[in-house]
């Protein structure tokens, strides 16, 4: 498996790199062999049909799951080696959006960003107050300090959560599946902030989706997760592999099913 | 109705006529409504009657007097063409509507996924032995493995190390007390009566009545009034707060406390075990008082006992030492169901189903662990000769 390839001119650091990363239920191999490297800035896309195992790579990369075998280097630090405090300071420079949001449901939205902010930082109440109204704002969520998750349309628990991943500035984003149960026009809308925050904070994002329209849009480099083949079959930038991949299997899944078309 | 044909099975709506048209070819007629749940020819006597013709036919269908048709009309389409692709019949469906062909080319079974269909197993009687037995070894070191993290996160509080909400302490704190206080009042007051009740019939027939007092006073305080309220927070507490944790799990608000490097067991199961330990013995204090009200009432006003008599009797009977025994067992209560209620919430699986699962199986935790520390608790008391 080759490495995905940078764009032209892109030849920025490496800060992610999986090694031989196996999935496994039990004795059931869901997937093994997966190798790739993710760059500083990248919006990397894990992609796959349902039930491929793209959401447990990502619970092994953020730490929740001990794979069955292989790496997950953050620089040359590899994370399920270090003690756990190493792990949990490199915890801290993630930010994670749940599939659901994950909001803590007793909390208002501003205790939900705030908790990450009273945790790890010595800011006094009201600089935190400060930075999490900023959080907010930046998510449209301007003025809902003091509602409840379950208050919230599920684009707006989406937007909240994603104010809380941010809430610790962190280096690394990831996404599982932030289209899901949302509609068009909500889900191109978090497409969009997912690329202008991904810019402008100079952020890497790890983005779990089987959701085409996200896939082209935000997507720098990406991998396909095929479960027959137990392994990834693709890598690249899904544009690239949309044009170029050999693989039948790849192309009908980003065509929905329809094949490539001659040109 | 079609009646006329010999082959013809008989019908109030629905019904299918075999017509052999040739030697080599069959025609299924249908007429009439045939629709799910109503009176529908027996799908296994038309398929015996297909089965007896030999050689197979070649089949095809008529459908001009068919009327409204369902899944019950598939289902019995299914089951023939079905029969005729496994003897090799060649079947001919041009003559079915076409949203009737369109659905069952979609049910057909070469458009379903091979291999997935599960093999019923039925495992020996030792195998499922041996199986029950490794589940219960399981949930046991599960148990275990929770309670040291439970007492090592408690001792990183007295260190000053563990962190949690204040406000997460207080609102435990307010659920298990005050909220508590009715449902505890009525049930204690309602066992003191009962002790008295039972005491009284027995001691009367000596003439000591008095000694109502004594019964009810001993017995509420060293031990019944821990266990009521035990046994209230185990139904009332211990439930909520698996429910409250199995619901965090299944919204992946868990994952997101571990992945912010927040333990789950300094964050939410110390606050509520908190609330629980300072909490029981206070409920215990007033259970205690209720039940000798209880006692009291029936005292005073069946047996003519006085107030201010049953009132002395009871301070000479209780001892300060039963006292004490009391509020140690409502303390190891509290840690109980709160950790049974916790322990439960944080196994929870990630569906509705398991939610439910767990809040009753933290019930059963919690009173089936009262009982046993009551009765190792009693047995110390004994040993120690208090």
């Amino acid at each position: 498996m080759s490495a995905p390839k940078p764009d032209s001119g892109n030849e920025r650091e490496i800060v992610i790199e999986v090694r031989n990363l196996e999935i496994s239920y039990g004795s059931f191999v869901l997937m093994r062999d997966l190798n790739f490297q993710i760059r500083r800035g990248d919006i990397f896309i894990i992609m796959g049909g349902s039930g491929c195992g793209k959401s447990t790579l990502m619970k092994q990369m953020i730490g929740l799951k001990r794979p069955a075998g292989g790496k997950v280097l953050y620089g040359d630090v590899s994370f399920w080696d270090v003690e756990p405090s190493r792990q949990e300071q490199l915890k801290r420079r993630f930010g994670i959006l749940f599939q659901s949001g994950a909001l803590w449901s007793s909390m208002t939205l501003a205790e939900n960003v705030a908790l990450p902010l009273e945790q790890y930082t010595d800011l006094t109440p009201a600089q935190i107050r400060e930075l999490v109204s900023f959080k907010l704002a930046l998510v449209g969520l301007g003025g809902f300090e003091d509602f409840y998750p379950s208050e919230l349309s599920g684009g707006m628990k989406k937007r909240a959560g994603l104010a809380r991943a941010m809430a610790l500035d962190p280096d690394f984003l990831f996404f599982d599946e932030p289209s899901a149960g949302l509609d068009p026009i909500s889900a191109r809308l978090l497409d969009d902030l997912i690329i202008e925050l991904s810019e402008s904070l100079d952020t890497t994002v790890v983005v779990v989706t089987h959701d085409l329209a996200s896939i082209f849009a935000i997507g720098t480099h990406s991998i396909f997760l095929d479960p027959e083949e137990k392994t990834m079959t693709a890598a690249g930038n899904p544009k690239q592999i949309l044009a170029e991949s050999g693989n039948e299997k790849v192309v009908r899944f980003l065509t929905r099913g329809e094949g490539r078309k001659p040109e | 109705m079609q009646q006329e044909h010999s082959d013809t099975a008989h019908f109030e709506d629905a019904a299918v006529q075999f017509i052999p048209v040739a030697p080599d070819r069959l025609v299924l007629k249908f007429s009439g409504n045939w629709v799910a749940g109503g009176d529908l020819p027996d799908a296994d006597e038309a398929l015996q009657d297909l089965v007896r013709t030999k050689p197979a036919p070649r089949i095809a269908f008529v459908t001009e007097g068919l009327g409204a048709w369902d899944s019950g009309f598939l289902v019995f389409l299914a089951r023939i063409v079905d029969l005729c692709n496994g003897s090799g019949t060649p079947v001919d469906l041009s003559g079915l509507p076409e949203g009737v062909r369109k659905l069952l080319d979609l049910a057909s079974p070469d458009k379903q996924r091979t291999g997935v269909t599960r093999e019923k197993s039925s495992p020996g009687f030792l195998v499922r032995v041996a199986d029950a037995t490794l589940d219960l070894f399981h949930g046991f070191q599960e148990m275990l493995a929770f309670i040291g993290d439970a007492t090592l996160s408690f001792f990183k509080l007295l260190r000053g190390k563990a962190e949690f909400r204040r406000s997460d302490l207080s609102q435990a704190l307010q659920e298990t007390g005050a909220q508590a206080l009715p449902i505890v009042s009525l049930i204690s007051l309602l066992v003191g009566m009962i002790l008295a009740f039972v005491a009284a019939i027995q001691l009367k027939l000596f003439g000591v009545q008095i000694y109502v007092a004594d019964v009810v006073g001993i017995g509420v305080v060293r031990v019944m009034g821990a266990i009521m309220t035990g046994i209230i927070m185990a139904g009332r507490t211990g439930a909520a707060f698996a429910a409250q944790l199995g619901m965090m799990q299944v919204n992946e608000e868990i994952d997101a406390l571990e992945s912010l490097g927040i333990p789950p067991m300094d964050f939410l199961v110390l606050p509520r075990m908190l609330a629980l330990m300072l909490m029981m013995p206070m409920l215990c204090i007033y259970s205690d008082l209720m039940g000798i009200l209880g006692g009291m009432i029936v005292g005073v006003g069946m047996l003519d006992l006085g107030v201010a008599e049953y009132y002395y009797q009871t301070l000479k009977a209780v001892k300060l030492t039963y006292f004490w025994i009391g509020l140690f067992h409502s303390f190891v209560f509290g840690i109980l169901v709160a950790l049974a209620g916790c322990l439960r919430g944080l196994q929870c699986e990630r569906n509705a189903a398991a939610v439910g699962f767990a809040a009753t199986s933290a019930v059963v935790t919690g009173i089936v662990s009262i009982v046993v520390a009551t009765a190792v608790i009693t047995l110390l008391c004994q040993v120690l000769g208090i």
